[in-house]
């Protein structure tokens, strides 16, 4: 965190930086410095790569899905079949397996990293913060290929005994009642989604609550409310939009993660009726499938499954930088 | 009736004691289900991992499924060849755009860059994939390890651009003004002044990118996809540590599922040790 006398500073500085690129595009300037003007047009170039980046990704996926697009039209979105055999394709079971795979990811956890997330940032004394919030990072930083094999081996077998269990005993239940066997499928999915984005959201919800004007939660505090008190009606309420930000981040994260997620998710293209059934989501039907796809339309069709797998998470993205810059006024870094 | 009053308010402050321990201990309980899970799995892989580990293992090319011994030397090699020339081509473009970010500031432009860049870090690495496979692969008509690095590439230059822009925001302006002062361009004084005082930064900010794409998977299925042999030819299919995890987990052969553990400690070692090393390397910096 950075001192308030040097953010002035810093701004001022900015300014006086600004004038002088400015000064830049004046005609004598331009002539004086010819350094300056092959050097701001070099760095602008590379700039611009980062943006023609951008449309190449976004040209490209629409070009590769054109086949499908041309065939399939928005109908895609809607139809329910994928045969390949049949050359016909409509991907809305896995939109569906995505979104309730991220979204109950997302409910088991969101309590528990902004519960961490809380107590880092009010409870434990400051020595020790760095020591236990440390690892939350280090956590965040794991391949997602590492938690696919720790949950193919080590967490499927766990979640099997936990299915059977619950089949035997709540299968009357419509979300109870399903292969509860195999293990892999959508509870699987879940539970490995919710341990990977924990450390991001706590991460994240962290550095937000972390914002919170000290001053404010001193004044409850010194008339008398509890420290929970002074969260709940302080500190959580200041920090309400940014949390959603960091929540909205961690679905966009749960929704394009890959790996992970074909390895313990399953396998099929039917729309899932309950927590056990194996289902694909986007990413996981792009990853297993793309190689074996053996005519083009087939090809494009998987393009055009990631062209909407980029669609949802660039708009929740996006909607996730908007509210946490509004917050912090671009105090917290995002990635990481 | 001070009687009742004070009964009542006994009682509130009961509640609100309990309510506070109760808080607690939920916050408590979330913050170490966070660290238990995070120790369970640091902790098997780490274990199961470091028993499947030896010098064989680091040093010899795979043998054919359902023999026992080999290595992943291949592997080792291949990832080490995608991600250095993903870092060729990524370094220069987001450390040229982030100076042009901080050090240019435009109207828009600039800033436009650096929110790109933060909405790219969010693209999923599968569609990262999708991605080079259009745009390298299709064309040059094969998977190669190049078209690998086009996908790391991607998946790093947001990284480094908003490390390195974070960075060059911590160089105090006083420096630059005081070279400008003596009436050196200032061309020479980023190259100069700007860039020497934050090298640390934007070292780790690199070696957190290449850390980063070196795990990934995903982008590696219809890119780089693998091979078996050793091979240094950078436009043909080469395999990478990430994917031939993938490959060798979801393989029948148990013999394979031992080195998937094996290579995911190697690979967890990396990041680990590059992420203690870069958090040294920074310390009291970007943290309170």
């Amino acid at each position: 965190m950075q001192s308030e006398p040097q953010a002035i500073k810093r701004a001022l500085g900015r300014t006086l930086i600004r004038s002088s690129a400015g000064k830049t595009r004046t005609r004598d300037a331009r002539v004086i410095n010819l350094g300056d003007r092959v050097f701001y047009i070099a760095t602008r170039t590379l700039a611009s790569c980062v943006i023609l980046l951008a449309l190449l990704l976004v040209g490209d996926l629409f070009r590769g899905a054109w086949e499908s697009i041309g065939q399939f039209g928005l109908k895609f979105l809607i139809g329910t079949t994928w045969d390949p055999v049949a050359r016909q394709f409509g991907t809305l079971p896995t939109i569906i397996g995505t979104l309730v795979k991220a979204t109950i990811g997302l409910l088991l956890a969101v309590p528990i990293s902004i519960g961490a997330a809380l107590f880092i940032t009010f409870y434990v004394p400051k020595w020790l913060r760095p020591i236990i919030s440390y690892p939350i990072e280090l956590l965040a930083g794991i391949p997602s290929i590492v938690f696919g094999l720790w949950g193919l081996f080590v967490m499927v077998p766990v979640i099997r005994v936990v299915q059977i269990w619950l089949k035997a005993h709540f299968g009357w239940f419509f979300l109870f009642d399903g292969p509860a066997v195999y293990g892999v499928g959508v509870l699987s999915g879940s539970v490995i989604l919710a341990i990977m984005v924990v450390p991001i959201i706590t991460a994240i919800s962290r550095d937000i609550l972390l914002t919170v004007p000290r001053l404010q939660i001193e004044g409850m505090l010194a008339l008398g409310a509890t420290k929970w008190e002074a969260i709940w009606k302080v500190a959580l309420p200041y920090a309400r939009v940014g949390l959603v930000g960091a929540v909205i981040l961690g679905l966009g994260r749960a929704i394009g993660e890959t790996m992970a997620v074909t390895m313990v998710g399953g396998n099929s293209f039917d729309l899932i009726h309950s927590l056990f059934d194996p289902v694909h989501s986007m990413a996981s039907q792009i990853a297993s499938e793309f190689t074996e796809a053996t005519y083009s339309l087939y090809v494009s069709s998987l393009i055009y499954v990631g062209l909407v797998l980029f669609g949802i998470t660039i708009c929740i993205s996006l909607l996730a930088q908007l509210l946490i810059w509004r917050l912090s006024k671009g105090k917290v870094a995002i990635f990481e | 009736m001070s009687d009742v009053n004070a009964a009542a308010s006994r009682r509130r402050f009961l509640r609100r004691k309990v309510t506070e321990r109760l808080a607690v201990g939920g916050m408590f309980l979330c913050a170490g289900v966070t660290i238990f899970f995070l120790v369970t799995i640091l902790g098997y892989v780490l274990y199961h991992g470091a028993a499947a580990v030896n010098w064989e293992f680091l040093t010899s090319l795979p043998l054919p499924p359902g023999e026992n011994g080999g290595g992943i030397l291949n592997a080792l090699i291949g990832s080490a060849m995608v991600v250095l020339c993903a870092a060729a081509m990524a370094v220069p473009i987001g450390l040229g755009a982030a100076v042009f970010v901080n050090e240019f500031p435009t109207a828009g432009f600039g800033r436009f860059v650096r929110f790109l860049a933060e909405v790219l870090t969010g693209v999923p690495s599968i569609v990262v994939g999708l991605f080079a496979y259009a745009l390298v692969v299709r064309p040059l008509g094969g998977f190669s390890g190049f078209s690998g690095s086009v996908a790391y590439a991607f998946i790093m230059i947001p990284i480094i651009l908003i490390s390195a822009h974070e960075a060059f925001r911590l160089v105090p302006d006083s420096l630059r003004e005081a070279s400008l002062a003596l009436g050196i361009p200032k061309w020479r004084t980023i190259l100069r002044v700007v860039l020497p005082v934050s090298s640390r930064a934007l070292l780790t900010g690199v070696v957190l990118a290449i850390s980063r794409a070196l795990g990934e998977a995903a982008p590696m299925l219809f890119t780089a996809f693998g091979n078996p042999y050793l091979s240094f030819n950078m436009g043909k299919p080469i395999a990478t540590v990430p994917l031939l995890i993938y490959t060798y987990a979801t393989a029948p052969y148990e013999d394979w599922h031992q080195k998937a553990w094996a290579a995911s400690f190697v690979l967890l070692v990396f990041v680990l040790f590059t992420s203690v090393l870069t958090r040294a390397f920074l310390r009291g910096k970007s943290h309170e």
